[in-house]
């Protein structure tokens, strides 16, 4: 292990050592304990039973949550598509150097980042009485879109102040400014940000089965709560949690690469030498 | 207007019960954020290890699926309690997560040379910690902190799908009753923005307060 630097403790010493190893084998023996409970209440509640497993084998089941998968990714897919564009539009919107136009986005931005995405899912679905998947995929868009603004408008405000000069001072109109100097350098830095809060909006997509659009979690109860295999709940879970868990944490790790890869991007590295040379004296020279 | 105000105990016990969810399951995340958060700093790699790997997961769990799993599984463990305990669990779980990464990321601002200094004091690490670090990271905290109660509040709207009395859920009583259906949700919306502001607000003084101390 390597320690890193804390504020909290010292690099322990041998007798330090000596009782965080001691630490670390009760809390292991906890950890153990706890999984071995959870082991047994699963063999003592019968989940691993031939009957409750079979279902899986069948292939219309197997359609069932495939299918449901497939909507899944056809709800996040659609919601991606309409997000961003929603969210472009509203940054500019915030950006704009009308005031009607800045006031009225800032007011749709902040409502839906304010409201429970569940509400307005409701609403578009009671409401407006839209099909289960559209009043998802409006919802999501609206939530995640307006969050997306937010991201956009704060990545090209980070762009320092002046690019932004020295392209309005080459005589390059506004939108040409924002297209070929703004945007192109907030990207690099707004992009982990954006697939993070994509992860948001595919975890988010399961908010479906609330209003019975038949997606993944919504195939899984179906079984679940078949009598004839006898109510697999568990290995239901067992099979759709890691399959969830897995598409978020793929998605999440996507952002956390693309975070690590802008942080030592050549461009980036370059960029620092340049600044300084002129002001410190060369320690050569 | 009337829809208001013909049902307002209906309205005020879902609001109420919103209310209600969204405190005892801050507290529950608070504290399990704490201890986690702990863990995650801790030198004890196990514990470290046991952290890193409760946030990993949990956040990246849908929160519609924690509420299928509490709700739905934990009977078949024979676990039965309460919805509205069952509602708690899975909020305050996947809340403590979060909370666990602000309070780490509060933690780590705080620059090492603060507890060295405390430590060459001669405190030990239980003042460093109390008197030195934390009140340092507090202020960073604050904030983010703020953001995620807020999201945890709008979180709780899931619950009234899993048989817990709060606000979202009131619009089917109120709907069967046969009022317009838009002003139900008007009202309903009104009363998660109340809440939202109402935490936005309590976050705001409490940052104005430390800033001040600065």
């Amino acid at each position: 292990m390597t320690v890193e630097s804390s504020a909290l403790y010292d690099v322990p010493g041998p007798k330090a050592l000596a009782r965080h190893r001691l630490y670390g084998w009760l809390a292991l023996l906890v950890i153990a304990a706890v999984i071995g409970w959870v082991v047994y209440m699963l063999f003592h509640t019968q989940q691993f039973t031939y009957q409750k497993w079979m279902p899986f084998e069948y292939e219309g089941v197997q359609e069932l949550l495939l299918r449901g998968l497939g909507n899944t990714l056809k709800a996040f897919g659609w919601t991606v598509l309409f997000a961003l564009p929603f969210g472009a539009l509203f940054a500019a919107g915030r950006l704009s150097e009308h005031r009607v136009v800045r006031w009225v986005s800032t007011l749709v931005v902040e409502f839906f980042r304010a409201m429970p995405l569940l509400v307005m899912i409701f609403f578009i679905f009671v409401a407006l009485k839209a099909p289960a998947m559209w009043a998802l995929v409006a919802g999501l868009t609206l939530y995640n879109g307006s969050v997306l603004a937010e991201v956009f408008r704060a990545g090209v405000l980070a762009v320092p102040k002046g690019q932004r000069e020295a392209a309005y001072a080459l005589g390059l109109r506004k939108t040409q400014v924002m297209a070929y100097v703004l945007v192109p350098q907030a990207n690099r830095a707004m992009l982990p940000t954006i697939v993070s809060q994509l992860v948001v909006a595919l975890k988010d997509t399961s908010l479906g089965f609330l209003i019975t659009y038949e997606e993944f979690l919504h195939a899984g109860k179906l079984i679940a709560t078949n009598l004839d295999y006898d109510l697999p709940f568990i290995p239901v879970v067992m099979v759709i949690a890691p399959v969830y868990i897995g598409m978020c944490l793929l998605l999440s790790w996507f952002a956390k690469w693309l975070e690590r890869r802008g942080r030592r991007s050549p461009k980036v590295k370059g960029g620092a030498p340049v600044a300084p040379a002129g002001l410190t004296p060369d320690p050569q020279g | 207007m009337n829809v208001l105000t013909d049902n307002w105990s209906t309205y005020w016990h879902g609001f109420l019960g919103t209310l209600w969810l969204t405190l005892v399951s801050a507290a529950l995340a608070l504290a399990l954020g704490v201890v986690v958060a702990g863990f995650r700093v801790s030198p004890v790699r196990p514990l470290r290890a046991f952290g890193t790997g409760w946030v990993t997961v949990l956040r990246n769990t849908p929160l519609t699926l924690l509420f299928f799993i509490v709700v739905l599984g934990l009977p078949r463990f024979d676990i039965t309690l309460p919805f509205f305990t069952f509602a708690v669990l899975a909020l305050g779980c996947y809340t403590s997560a979060f909370v666990c990464e602000t309070l780490r990321s509060g933690v780590n601002t705080v620059p090492t040379g603060q507890g060295e200094a405390a430590r060459s004091l001669g405190l030990t690490f239980a003042q460093t910690l109390g008197l030195v670090i934390l009140p340092q990271a507090y202020r960073s905290v604050v904030a983010p902190l703020g953001s995620v109660m807020i999201a945890l509040a709008k979180n709780t709207a899931i619950a009234g799908s899993f048989s817990v009395v709060e606000l979202l859920g009131t619009y089917r009583t109120i709907n069967e009753l046969g009022y317009g259906i838009v002003w139900t949700f008007v009202w309903i919306a009104l009363g998660y923005l109340i809440l939202t502001l109402a935490i936005s607000a309590l976050f705001n003084l409490l940052e104005r307060r430390v800033a001040v101390s600065r």
